[in-house]
């Protein structure tokens, strides 16, 4: 028996090196344990049938040498990145039937680094959620608490490898989708730099703000995907070119933490504020100064992100018309194939958005609404960039709440909209964030501490992420 | 907003919405604007309008795929299909 509870990707990397344990008992050991409990945690959509022919592949690289860190590694992929031949539904009934006709560029490197793919995990429709709870295909729980959310919109990622069916597991970022459902399910989440990694052959959803985001047990594990992915792509042109993926910060030691507290002095939770004082009591004992900044652009942040995505999302998801893939339905003539199938397909979160995207780009609405957003994007960037030149980091909490019971703010969308408040600054800015496990509050649900830095700062990320967890 | 903007937008947006869940989509999306307004009180002062660094982020468009290589592939996901191509419905 292998025990998938120590491991991370380096111990198992090393261990089948060794010859400890091969990649097919290793896949094999993940696939039992989701039989075993994913019944109750619904983590996975569907669990691939070639899984254990990868695993074969993986351990014919490690025999002849050609191992790197990733080969043999398994892998829980969100279902909005396409896999050739394997279906992708985004979790909607309008891409219910759909197989992807070719690989995302995440799904290539992936292959080349003979990763082995158990299968695709439950999301919001489209990614449109903080909770997993707006799936075409039934809601996912959380591992650590059954009776609670796993956050999203990546939460099937996120249980399958918080509740120990995966050693490593993809989501993706809009705003918090990856950094929230980790702080919820006890995980290390990463947002990228946007452009690092890149968005070729991922569904999109606000294309200015999309990015793969890695989830992983601990800093190392975030920062192994994160460097595999990690390249220019030709395919997609806001992928960034190799000569401009300079960092951006102006020292390269992290010494100064910024922490803007005016943002979170208000609808936090008690217990979240009280381990986010902690969090930062342990970093300035260890020797980091801690700089009050102000960032007052940024109390605008989710409202902005709350325009510009609806907006993007308006004008992505006309794509889905019924007529080139996906669900289609009976019409007299093309604009009724068109409504209905539309009409049918999507559900009620992606009509909102769909809905307020169309509103907010109206004429009579477009100045007030997405343009002044914009604006205000741009703003908040600019100051975000300017307190990087007195300090080296920020930090705040990641979530304003831990995981909240299954079933709540469902019938209030702004309600749900307010998990990402700590969220949206990082994706308005394009800069990376991680997010980090600071500790458990009284009902033993876990809490996250969440940091930025500079675009393609992300190995600062790395080595105050790594110092926290040792200090944590 | 009224119902009528509700059907409006859902027209616009080409999307079929039965009458029993128009009420609940205005009072969604009233609630949302109204968090979201709070951009209107953001004052920004002049913004120079400007462009950003001018880069051609398009790949060149040489070595193209043989012509029909993914057709089938393509049009296997496609609803309705015929001789090659996606069948539409009439359009008047």
């Amino acid at each position: 028996m292998i025990n998938l509870n120590d491991l991370t990707i380096e111990k198992a990397h090393d261990a089948l090196l060794r010859g400890d344990f091969t990649s097919r008992e290793l896949t094999e050991s993940y696939i039992n344990a989701i039989k075993e409990k994913d019944k109750d945690i619904h983590a996975y959509l569907e669990v691939f049938s070639d899984a254990l022919a990868q695993a074969d592949i993986a351990d014919k690289k490690i025999k002849d040498g050609s191992a790197t860190l990733l080969t043999g590694i398994p892998f829980a992929v969100k279902d909005n990145i396409l896999f050739d031949g394997k279906k992708a539904s985004a979790s909607s009934k309008i891409l219910e039937n759909y197989t992807a006709v070719y690989d995302s560029t995440c799904a290539k490197i992936l292959k080349s680094e003979g990763a082995v793919i158990l299968g695709r995990t439950n999301m919001d429709e489209f990614a449109m959620g903080s909770s997993t709870q707006t799936s075409a295909y039934g809601i996912t729980k959380n591992p650590i608490d059954p009776s609670r959310v796993p956050g999203g919109s990546s939460g099937g990622s996120a249980a399958a490898l918080s509740g120990g069916m995966t050693l490593a597991a993809l989501g993706t970022e809009t705003c918090g989708s990856v950094r929230e459902p980790a702080s919820f399910c006890g995980l290390v989440g990463l947002k990228p730099t946007y452009g690092a990694i890149s968005r070729n052959g991922i569904i999109a959803m606000g294309n200015s703000l999309d990015q793969i985001s890695p989830f992983g047990k601990d800093v190392r594990d975030t920062e192994i995907i994160f460097s595999a992915l990690s390249k220019h792509d030709p395919e997609d042109s806001t992928s960034i070119p190799s000569e401009l993926r300079k960092s951006k910060a102006k020292n390269p030691e992290v010494k100064k933490i910024g922490v803007p507290w005016h943002l979170f002095k208000d609808g936090v939770d008690p217990e979240i504020s009280e381990n986010f004082k902690n969090s930062i009591e342990k970093l300035k004992n260890s020797g980091y100064e801690i700089v009050d900044i102000e960032l007052p652009f940024s109390k605008y942040s989710l409202a902005a992100y709350y325009i510009i995505m609806p907006a993007e999302v308006s004008t992505n998801l006309s794509r889905f018309d019924g007529i080139r893939y996906g669900h289609s339905a009976e019409g007299k003539n093309l604009l009724e194939v068109y409504k209905k199938s539309r009409g049918e397909g999507f559900g009620k979160e992606a009509r909102r958005r769909i809905l307020l995207g169309t509103y907010v780009l109206s004429h009579g609405y477009y100045d007030a609404y997405y343009n002044k957003a914009v604006i205000v994007r741009e703003k908040i960037r600019g100051e975000i960039e300017k307190a990087f030149e007195s300090v080296d980091m920020i930090a705040t909490p990641t979530t304003p709440m831990p995981a909240f019971k299954i079933g709540e703010k469902m019938n209030d969308p702004v309600a749900m909209y307010l998990c990402d408040i700590f969220s949206a600054p990082a994706n308005l800015a394009g800069m990376p964030s991680i997010a980090i496990p600071s500790g458990k509050n009284k009902e033993g649900l876990p809490l996250s501490i969440q940091f930025l830095a500079p675009h393609f700062a992300e190995d600062m990320l790395f080595a105050v992420g790594k110092k926290f967890e040792t200090i944590r | 907003m009224t119902i009528k903007d509700v059907e409006k937008l859902a027209e616009l947006a080409r999307i079929e919405m039965a009458d029993s869940e128009k009420q609940e989509f205005l009072d969604n999306l009233e609630s949302i604007l109204g968090y979201v307004g709070q951009i209107q009180e953001v004052t920004t002062g002049e913004i120079e309008k400007k462009a950003g660094e001018i880069r051609n982020v398009m790949r060149e468009d040489n070595n193209p795929r043989e012509s029909g290589n993914y057709t089938e592939k393509i049009l296997a996901e496609a609803p309705d299909k015929q001789d090659g191509f996606f069948k539409v419905k009439k359009i008047l």
